[in-house]
């Protein structure tokens, strides 16, 4: 059936029409390709994962919009557009050096993740800093000088900017080739992106390595950004819609390879422009199936490279020593129960509401601090384990009907199911590769939730989740949260303390000495998976249950960012972390969103604030201030 | 009938790309035994070694310890088979303390890696302490090993390694970042687990004190191959090795080496 | 926590924008709870926004309501997603005290507050969000929606066209809930206009990122050969769609009709390229010649220095209709304003208004014609108000719907 279908398609496609797809394909691959690039670089020479990568293509397109008007009311001609392309990418390069400089240069010494979340709290401002400064509306640039038509191909109208952007690809491919092979700084990415160790013995300067990455990065991202201009118009939603292409690029192509990114851009833009004719709605899919199988068939992307079998001894960024829970951590845990036991009465029905998200929040934080802080395993895609957690209680209780009991035991068993399920592909790769794959499937898992609508209901998702008539009162339901979630919490936990616990956390610091002592850190990172999974997934069980309606926006990029940012800005070397930052989270976010329109930023600003001024997190921060005070105290 | 030798490696190769780092290497190490790898740099000690211990695979050639096949099984199965190793670049969990890098292998040996449940902290503590004191650290067993100097992790790694109740012993470099003291006591220990323990020990070494003080037997390997093998003595004396490997003052070294143990 | 309740407190004094100098008497003022993505669709909610505090202060500089007490709206960001919503929705009820809620945008955001308003047997009066889900298979008791939704507004589009008989159409549509079901709307209002139409070609991008691929899609589109388009794309998708389509020549002889394209929200960024002649919905404000939404429109001029949206009007209009409402029902209690609110006749900027209590769905209707440009920016012409009556859904699907 399937196969008669496209052969129908095949068969009816045109010579013609085969041509202009390819067009099409090659057009959208020199797009992509510019724009990933940047990306790629800056991963090889920092390791870091560029959130705000998106928004500095977001910004050369608006600085493109802004410039080239005056521009070409000088001269109407194809280079003074040439220039206001090269002013564009020129100015968020220059804004990429302040990224450097004044941000992500404080954080170099903290974990790599901190610089993560600086340039997602940066993603936040700029999306608000571009509403207020160039207004909500898109802004429809001016076309090209000389450039407005179109040519005819073997008989299809093609135009001619996308001659012009087909030709750009292969121009600023040969460009960076060209400082990378020929300059000194070129030369020195290169060894960077290989081996950071031998650099930095070198005696390289790091930091001006680092400034002349995050230039080219971002002007490559503002180039990307300013080709667009005569295409689609400047929208302050550019940013995230162009990220996740750029990471797909990134990585199938293999990170910090910029051939590799070439080569995937030019896949995937014939991909999708010979997907969408046989599937017309698979673009919201199709690019993460692809990244998901190459992720599966080849670990390091299509022409990335493995480290090289690494015996380096690295810190690692998670959970320092675990000692035995002492007695006034005991106590401590008891006075907190017993406040959380007596809060409800408290507090207004509002606050008691908050405590319950909180709480959820909590657990599913804390499931990722399971992961990322004990097992080394950083996950981009968390919320597609929470989300499952919360489909399968609203699916069992209105699909099914069942109660909410039963709804609730489903949802840490459908989010261990699929996390041992995703887990077997997930958990044999490692590092940056293991979160991207994390976040291909849970983009998978979204696009599954949006678009199965029979069951899902599509983005409009399932209302009239509420809880059984014993739990409906918020107080019945806020113990029922606090007691799952505590119990959640306390079991992971013992598992933390336990041998299973002590082994992940041991083939997080060194998976070839775990290795070498009889360990398989494949099913231990498997079963961690599992684990982390089920809590998750009863997280989203009670939160389904705690909001009445279910929507794929819980298995969304956002929501999983937010556990992330919960997670590092509570810290992630302390058990605690997740727990302090969830609260926090969550806090900030409940006080920012009444007070302005621009809560985004408001939040954005304190999430960098909390990270320069507590780069180990708010329990890290905190207890560094309690023991200088407590010093301070007994020299007094 | 001659007794089965505990390894026996036979013609293992290993190519990276175009270079062949191991050439059709065999040898064999015996129970009790203190078998030396020696070469320069890139002479391929160190590939041979993950051969042996599974962390690379060879394209050609065999293992067998104790009388099982081992060619290309992962180190944890290797491991359980009964070899302990050590690293060139000692790989400890530095998240811990030294007698928790030690639990955990204990806990491993007794397949209790995958319990949920029981507290961690205080199980099999007593035995990873015992281990500890045998190679001399019982008085830093509850520093984090972060903390300890390079040479005294790399006793922890021997600690380790000794958890498995190991009856090969695999060490890459195990006096690294020692002082000169201190490497003789390693090695004597060493060689006195080989008695007492009936362990076959396999090492590489860079000192040439350790490796003529202390070798049973000495394998020389240039540029993947083995290009002598003996005594002490035999390859002290074998010109090609006096040529293309120790070189003059190696050759003293050697010699004044074995005097003092011949006088030991 | 009292600190943190004052600082809520004085951030809602601040977005109250209670200008007007009449003086109430003792009498508490009657709060309704707004809640909309202010943030992330500012383009539409701003203008809502402003377009609701302009009939406010109308409305209090007037006396207020119930005999002399003021109108106040909380007004509070969604969030924009439904999980922030419902918790905004919850603060405005439990904490503000609000008598009813009023907005959103977003299909799944009003969704999940109309759900949430059924638990807490809460009046909400949804104003924007188009799923007909709101009104038909997720409808409850308590929720009412005033703007016409995605079947009325594809029905007014197919009632356009119909007479020029256009047979092979295309469907061009956002890859979420609003673009399916419009997409599906059409499907079956096309066949039932016109019986031998076939749909010979469907292409579904995910939203706002038309772009990436827009070449490729106008190929597969113009490669079945339609002889009418129906476009759904809007917002950032939308330009690139009119810019790529015509240096393609998609639209060259065709029949091109789309949904919304008139609104001022998504036609002010098209410029001198909006097309010619497309059959369109729209808000063709400045060619309105009743006197109520003239003296509106010179208002809101004068007040904002901006020209109005049809969420400006929408705004304006749906704060009226909350001050008639509460008056009808004599008092802010969810039971009166409910049994007052079925089947309520209004008079609207828009014309008379019914609130048909089978659906809860008002008969607010909208304005269809065709697409121009006047001194280089996008305008309606030929246009004509159709009474949203006589294209709601029929009773008889109301009752499948609610059956099910």
């Amino acid at each position: 059936m399937a196969r008669a279908i496209c052969w129908s398609v095949w068969s009816s496609m045109s010579f013609s029409f085969v041509i202009a797809q390819i067009l099409n394909g090659l057009a959208s691959a020199s797009s992509l390709f510019i724009v990933a690039s940047g990306l790629t670089i800056v991963f090889g020479v920092t390791r870091i994962v560029n959130f705000a990568h998106g928004s500095l293509y977001m910004l050369g397109a608006y600085f493109a919009v802004t410039l080239m008007t005056p521009l070409l009311d000088v001269s109407r001609s194809f280079p003074m557009f040439v220039l206001g392309l090269i002013c564009a990418a020129l100015l968020t390069g220059v804004l990429g050096i302040a990224l450097e400089v004044l941000l992500l240069r404080r954080v170099y010494k903290s974990p790599e993740l901190l610089q993560l979340l600086i340039t997602f709290g940066l993603v936040l401002v700029i999306q608000d800093l571009v509403i207020r400064i160039w207004g909500p509306l898109e802004i429809l640039g001016p076309r090209a000088p000389g450039l407005r038509g179109a040519v005819s191909i073997a008989g299809v109208q093609v135009p001619s900017y996308d001659l012009f952007l087909i030709a750009m690809g292969p121009l600023v491919f040969g460009l960076i080739w060209l400082v990378l092979a020929r300059t000194r700084f070129g030369i020195l990415v290169r060894a960077a992106t290989q081996d950071r160790e031998m650099v930095a013995a070198l005696g390289v300067n790091q930091s001006i390595l680092f400034t002349g990455a995050l230039f080219l990065g971002a002007a490559l991202a503002g180039l990307g950004g300013a080709l667009q201009i005569p295409r689609a118009a400047a929208s302050p939603q550019m940013d995230i819609a162009v990220l996740t292409d750029a990471f797909v690029v990134t990585v199938i192509g293999g990170m910090g390879s910029v051939p590799g990114a070439a080569l995937a851009a030019l896949i995937i833009g014939q991909l999708n422009a010979f997907g969408i004719v046989v599937f017309p709605k698979s673009t919201l899919v199709l690019v993460f199936l692809l990244m998901a199988a190459v992720l599966i068939v080849r670990p390091y992307g299509l022409l990335g490279r493995a480290e090289p079998l690494s015996l380096r001894v690295v810190t690692p960024e998670g959970f320092t020593a675990i000692a035995p829970t002492s007695a006034p951590t005991w106590r401590w845990c008891g006075v907190l129960i017993a406040a959380l036991t007596i809060l409800p009465w408290a507090v207004d029905a509002y606050a008691q509401k908050i405590a319950i998200e909180i709480l959820i929040f909590a657990l599913a934080a804390f499931a990722l601090a399971f992961l990322i802080g004990n097992g080394g395993l950083v996950s981009f895609g968390h919320a597609a384990y929470f989300g499952i957690g919360a489909y399968a209680a609203g699916l069992a209780v209105k699909k099914l009907g069942f109660g909410m009991e039963t709804a609730l035991l489903l949802a840490p068993l459908a989010g261990a199911g699929a996390a041992a399920l995703f887990g077997v592909f997930i958990v044999r790769l490692s590092g940056i590769y293991l979160a991207m794959l994390t976040l291909a499937v849970a983009q998978i898992v979204y696009a599954v939730a949006v678009q199965w609508v029979e069951l899902t209901g599509g983005d409009n998702g399932i209302v009239g989740v509420w809880p059984a008539r014993w739990a409906s009162s918020r107080i019945t339901y806020y113990y029922l949260t606090l007691v799952l979630c505590s119990a959640g919490i306390f079991l992971l936990h013992r598992v933390l303390h336990a041998p299973f616990g002590y082994a992940l956390r041991g083939a997080r610091d060194s998976a070839v000495r775990a290795d070498a002592i009889g360990l398989d850190v494949v099913k231990l990172r498997w079963l961690a998976f599992t684990l982390a999974g089920a809590a998750t997934g009863l997280a989203g069980g009670l939160y389904a249950f705690s909001k009445g309606s279910i929507d794929p926006t819980l298995l969304a990029i956002p929501q999983s960012v937010d556990f992330l940012a919960m997670l590092l800005m509570g810290g992630i070397q302390h058990i605690a972390g997740a727990l302090v930052g969830s609260t926090a989270l969550h806090t900030l976010k409940v006080i920012a969103l009444p007070l302005t329109d621009m809560w985004r930023m408001l939040l954005g600003v304190m999430i960098i604030a909390i990270v320069l001024l507590t780069p180990q997190g708010l329990v890290g921060g905190g207890l560094r201030l309690f023991r200088r005070s407590t010093r301070g105290g007994a020299s007094a | 009938m001659i007794a089965r030798p505990l390894l026996s490696v036979d013609r293992l190769t290993k190519a990276f790309g175009g270079v062949v780092a191991a050439r059709d290497v065999s040898f064999e190490v015996g129970r009790g035994e203190l078998v030396a790898l020696i070469g320069p740099n890139g002479a391929g000690k160190s590939t041979t070694f993950n051969m042996v211990g599974g962390q690379l695979e060879p394209d050609r050639g065999s293992v067998m310890l104790d009388g099982t096949a081992i060619t290309g099984l992962a180190p944890r199965a290797i491991w359980r088979l009964g070899a302990g190793r050590t690293f060139q670049i000692a790989q400890t969990f530095v998240s811990m303390t030294a007698v928790e890098n030690v639990q955990m292998a204990l806990q491993s040996a007794q397949n209790m890696s995958f319990n949920l449940w029981r507290s961690a902290h205080a199980l099999h503590r007593d035995a990873a302490i015992g281990l500890l004191r045998s190679v001399g650290l019982a008085d830093s067993a509850d520093r984090p090993v972060a903390t300890l100097a390079y040479g005294d992790i790399k006793r922890v790694e021997l600690a380790i390694a000794l958890a498995g109740a190991p009856k090969l012993l695999l060490m890459d470099e195990p006096t690294a970042g020692m002082s000169r003291g201190e490497r003789h006591d390693l090695m004597v220990l060493v060689g006195a687990l080989a008695r007492d323990l009936g362990l076959g020990v396999l090492f590489t070494e860079h000192d040439m004190d350790a490796v003529f003080g202390h070798a049973s037997r000495v394998l020389v390997l240039v540029r993947g191959e083995i290009v002598a093998r003996g005594t002490p003595a035999e390859v002290q004396a074998d010109a090609l090795v006096q040529r293309i490997y120790l070189g003059k003052s190696g050759t003293l070294a050697a010699a004044e080496a074995g005097r003092s143990r011949g006088t030991s | 926590m009292p600190t943190r309740r004052t600082l809520l407190a004085h951030a809602s004094a601040a977005l109250i924008l209670a200008s007007s100098g009449t003086a109430f008497a003792q009498q508490p003022p009657v709060k309704v709870g707004e809640l909309n993505s202010y943030g992330s669709m500012a383009a539409f909610a701003v203008p809502y926004r402003n377009g609701l505090n302009l009939a406010l202060d109308e409305i209090n500089a007037k006396g207020g309501v119930l005999g002399g007490r003021k109108l106040e709206f909380i007004i509070r960001d969604n969030g924009a997603t439904p999980g922030d919503a419902v918790g905004v929705a919850e603060e405005l009820v439990t904490r503000e005290g609000v008598s009813m809620l009023v907005g959103t945008f977003l299909s799944n955001i009003g969704l999940a507050v109309s759900d949430f308003a059924n638990q807490k047997k809460t009046l909400f009066l949804a104003s924007e969000p188009l799923t007909d889900a709101i009104t038909m298979g997720a409808g409850n008791p308590y929720t009412y929606r005033v703007r016409p939704g995605t079947f009325m507004q594809t029905r007014m589009l197919v009632d356009a066209v119909k007479a020029k008989g256009v047979k092979k159409w295309a469907i061009i549509a956002p890859n979420y809930e609003y673009g399916q079901s419009a997409a599906a709307s059409f499907k079956r209002l096309i066949k039932e206009a016109t019986p031998d139409a076939e749909i010979v070609v469907e292409q579904y991008p995910a939203i706002g990122k038309f772009a990436a691929d827009a070449g490729a899609t106008i190929a597969a589109l113009d490669a079945a050969k339609p002889d009418g388009i129906f476009n759904v794309l809007f917002g950032a998708d939308l330009a690139p769609f009119v810019r790529e389509g015509n240096t393609r020549g998609l639209f060259k002889d065709r029949t091109v009709v789309s949904l919304l394209t008139g609104e001022p929200e998504y036609m002010l960024p098209l410029k001198d390229e909006t097309p010619e002649n497309w059959i369109i919905t729209g808000y063709p404000w400045e060619q309105i010649a009743d006197p109520a939404h003239k003296a509106f429109v010179d208002a809101y001029r004068a007040k904002f220095n901006d020209t109005p949206r049809l969420g400006s009007m929408l705004g304006y209009l749906v704060v009226y209709m909350v001050r008639d409402l509460i008056n009808k029902a004599g008092a802010p209690e969810t039971d009166k304003l409910i049994a007052a609110l079925g089947d309520m006749k209004f008079e609207t900027i828009a014309g008379p208004v019914t609130m048909r209590g089978l659906d809860r769905q008002s008969s607010l209707g909208g304005w269809v014609g065709l697409s121009t440009q006047k001194n280089g920016q996008g305008a309606m012409k030929d246009w004509k108000f159709i009474d949203g009556a006589t294209v709601m859904f029929t009773e008889a699907d109301v009752k499948a719907a609610q059956k099910k």
